[in-house]
């Protein structure tokens, strides 16, 4: 397993994880390379969907960075965003994957230490978990429901 | 198959080398080929500098000759030249919202070492990016007036600069100051480094002028409860204590205070001195009108003794006076809060509060003022006797992991080696003895005035004190001299504490009102360390003074003019754009279920009982994007964050075709 390089994928925040994350390079905090981040305006954009999604297509973890309780620049949405990763660590245990696999940070835009620790932790977490193993659709049977 | 073709995305993408920046942990050449690969991508390239004027020529000429309709820039963080790059394409005729950052320096090469690893991340980030851009949909920025007056907080020197320079250039300013009086901790000063001005001096007038001009309106005890809207409307509400004494109608006789009982510790000298329930903040205060705080008269229950009321001539006591609430329509805001001094009660190991005679650089400073509690006499004050031995304690909650702030508050130096001027203006005598980590005199005339002080005879030590306890009548301050490496007792009749500056009491109240970002430092972040000192993070409203980092009178008067001259430009223009990411509803998909509605924290989704189906109010929809990741029917579209653009996103890192390569296949 030492050579497992996980695939990880990042939602963060404009506001606040992004900004934290943006710190961490003008400050040359390292972490490692292995996820790659997708900048949303709003933790609260991020569609329940499209966790399902990254697990669904490969992703090995997904990470969730938003705005402290009470920072939100959208006034509520890192609330939003903390329920569905609660409603979805139900459903995640109920398809056999290890909700640990989804993790939610609060990163402020001064948390560049922060922001890079917490990487640094889920990543080497997601390397003990090793790869996400769940059943894939075969690619045959997606297109076996489209009409001739 | 033709069609399809001719609708295909034209994209180009760009690499920046960004000097070495990105180059030297990135290959950036690698990821321009590898960009060349990509689907819809018509050229790539990579170049040193993208944001210079050859970059961005670059993306011109190319948009013309290969009719390019996508951009992608890979470079630094959206959060820095995304403005720059979509200036850049609107120039050549494209729509600013078809352009795309990917960030491959603050999250890659500044962040990662192993070259292989941070280009294969870069590459990936990339094919993201080219994914995203391909269903990138144009969009019509909107305008917005802007409502042509600013709202300042804080009536310090940095509030009261900004406030005449804004009103100078013809604009209403609303002036908010919690305290009674504006002047802040500029009018508790003696004199001021390294010109030794008289600080009421040069503040006065200025207070002054705020008071009779004619486009400041004045709020003493005022305090912002919620702010609302965006740049260039906003909308404030205020909340003014009572006062309890009529403005206009104080002459500031005095008669009042003579009769009142109640006898308090008078905060402008910092408790030194006292005050009565019923006081003027200072002589110089502005406005000058009296103030009664109930909180320390005899008490509205049951009844107010009444002395005052019957004293004053003027009948301008009023008991029954009420809080007030404003609503204040405003284009900008200018936050001045300015800065606490650092409490020394967290260190009890520098016996502060333990015994009098050690003071903080403040109280010293009230104690030097010729308005102070002693008058400008420099006394202990234990016994009332002229010092014969001063000690100055620097760094005192300055660059101190240990209570948690690291950072030089700037300002400490330097006031302590003008007060030890003062000493040995006033008491040629006595010793003054300075104990310092390093001396940090950077300023116009600092160091001329530091070897001045030195040449007077004040003594420096290298050293922090560890421990200050009494001895008798004396002091004794326990140091390492670290230069001479030997640990000293020093006896003395005083000690000063040159206490660092912290950020103003309700700081973390007003930046999630305003949603401000914080500095590690606690302070206020501004939106670029080097290049937008005086920006927020929120479009309109702008820092100045000491609630974005300690400094000096000068610092906070150019930061306060800088402030004030973002907000003369932005009232100036007289329009705003406002980015056209709002939420969109399908009407044929939405059901009117209402879920929608009550996630918005805006109430931007109001319900049509006529068509039975949810609408957007797009002048209140911030674009938060919480609706549609909530919308059961997928009626609502996030523009510029579709579900398909960041889907598109998610299968290029996943490996997953995307839906633009589907179209291309």
């Amino acid at each position: 397993m030492a050579d497992f390089e996980p695939r990880i994928v990042g939602f963060a925040c404009n506001w606040c994880c992004y900004a934290g994350a943006d710190l961490a390079g003008t400050s040359r905090f390292n972490y490692p390379p292995n996820m790659r981040i997708i900048r949303v305006m709003c933790s609260g954009r991020i569609d329940p969907s499209f966790i399902l999604k990254a697990f669904h297509d490969g992703a090995d973890g997904v990470f969730i960075g938003g705005c402290h309780p009470g920072d939100c620049h959208y006034m509520s949405g890192n609330y939003k965003t903390q329920k569905r990763v609660v409603m979805l660590a139900g459903l995640l245990s109920s398809l056999g994957i290890e909700p640990e696999r989804l993790h939610l940070e609060w990163v402020s835009a001064a948390e560049g230490q922060q922001f890079a620790d917490a990487v640094t932790r889920f990543t080497a977490r997601i390397k003990e978990l090793g790869p996400l193993r769940i059943p894939h659709p075969k690619v045959e049977d997606e297109h076996a429901i489209e009409p001739a | 198959m033709k069609q399809i073709e001719k609708s295909a995305p034209r994209i180009g993408v760009y690499v920046c080398h960004c000097g070495t920046n990105i180059a030297q942990t990135v290959d950036v050449e690698a990821v321009a080929e590898y960009a060349g690969t990509l689907p819809n991508v018509v050229v790539a390239r990579d170049n040193m500098y993208m944001c210079s004027d050859p970059g961005q020529a670059l993306i011109r000429k190319d948009i013309k000759e290969h009719r390019l309709d996508r951009v992608v820039v890979a470079a630094c963080s959206p959060r820095m030249h995304e403005p720059t790059f979509r200036g850049a394409v609107f120039g050549a005729g494209m729509n600013p919202y078809l352009f795309e950052m990917c960030n491959i320096r603050e999250q890659c090469s500044w962040v990662h070492q192993d070259r292989e690893k941070a280009t294969q991340k870069a590459s990936d980030l990339v094919r993201s990016s080219v994914a995203r851009a391909a269903l990138l949909e144009a969009l019509k920025e909107r305008y917005a007036d802007v409502t042509k007056a600013a709202l300042v907080l804080g009536g310090g020197i940095a509030g009261i600069q900004a406030s005449l320079d804004i009103a100078d250039a013809g604009y209403k300013v609303y002036l908010v100051e919690r305290q009674p009086s504006i002047g802040g901790h500029m009018a508790q000063l003696d004199k001021t480094f390294p010109t030794l001005d008289c600080s009421a001096c040069i503040l006065t007038p200025k207070m002054v002028d705020v008071s009779r001009h004619k486009n400041i309106e004045l709020i003493t005890l005022g305090e912002l409860k919620e702010v609302a809207g965006y740049v260039g409307n906003f909308k404030a509400r205020v909340v003014q204590r009572a006062r309890y004494v009529d403005i206009d109608g104080c002459t500031a006789c005095n008669d009042c205070v003579d009769v009142c009982p109640q006898i308090h510790p008078d905060e402008f000298n910092m408790g030194l001195s006292t005050r009565k329930a019923i006081y003027q903040p200072f002589p110089q205060a502005v406005p000058g009108a009296f103030v009664l705080n109930l909180d320390d008269c005899l008490g509205k229950l049951p009844r107010p003794c009444e002395k005052c009321l019957e004293a004053c001539d003027a009948k301008c006591i009023n008991y029954d006076a009420e809080d007030k609430e404003l609503e204040l329509d405003v284009g900008a805001i200018v936050v001045a809060t300015g800065m606490d001094v650092f409490d020394p009660l967290v260190l009890p190991e520098l016996g502060y509060g333990k015994h009098e005679d050690i003071l903080t650089g403040l109280e010293f400073e009230r104690m030097l003022s010729a308005g102070g509690p002693t008058g400008g006499k420099i006394v202990r004050i234990s016994n009332g006797k002229p010092p014969k031995d001063v000690v100055f304690v620097h760094c005192v909650g300055s660059r101190d992991k240990v209570c948690g702030n690291e950072y030089c508050s700037r300002i400490c130096c330097m006031y302590i080696i003008k007060q030890a001027h003062l000493i040995k203006d006033r008491l040629p005598d006595t010793n003054v003895t300075s104990y310092y980590i390093d001396i940090r005199a950077f300023g116009k005339g600092f160091e001329e005035f530091y070897d001045r002080v030195r040449e007077e005879g004040v003594l420096f030590k290298r050293g922090k004190p560890s421990e200050i306890f009494r001895r008798k009548d004396k002091l004794v301050v326990r140091a390492e001299d670290t230069l001479l490496g030997k640990v000293t007792e020093h006896e003395t009749d005083m000690v000063i504490l040159g206490v660092g500056l912290v950020p103003s009491e309700g700081y973390q109240e007003l930046a999630q009102m305003l949603k401000l970002s914080l500095s590690p430092d606690r302070f206020f972040l501004e939106a670029h360390p080097k290049l937008r000192p005086v920006d927020s993070n929120i479009e309109g409203v702008y820092l100045a003074g000491c609630c974005q980092g300690p400094k000096d009178i000068p610092d906070t008067v150019a930061q306060a003019k800088a402030a004030a001259s973002s907000v003369i430009a932005l009232l100036n223009r007289g329009e705003v754009t406002i980015e056209p990411v709002v939420a969109d509803i399908d009407e044929d998909l939405c059901s009117g279920c209402h879920v929608c509605e009550a996630l918005c924290p805006y109430s931007a989704l109001i319900y049509d009982p006529g068509r039975e189906v949810m609408t957007v109010n797009q002048a209140l929809c911030k674009g938060c994007g919480v609706c549609p990741s909530a919308c059961p029917s997928g009626a609502i579209t996030m523009r510029h964050y579709t579900d398909a653009q960041v889907e598109a996103q998610l299968d290029a890192l996943t490996g997953h075709q995307s839906v633009a390569e589907k179209v291309e296949a």
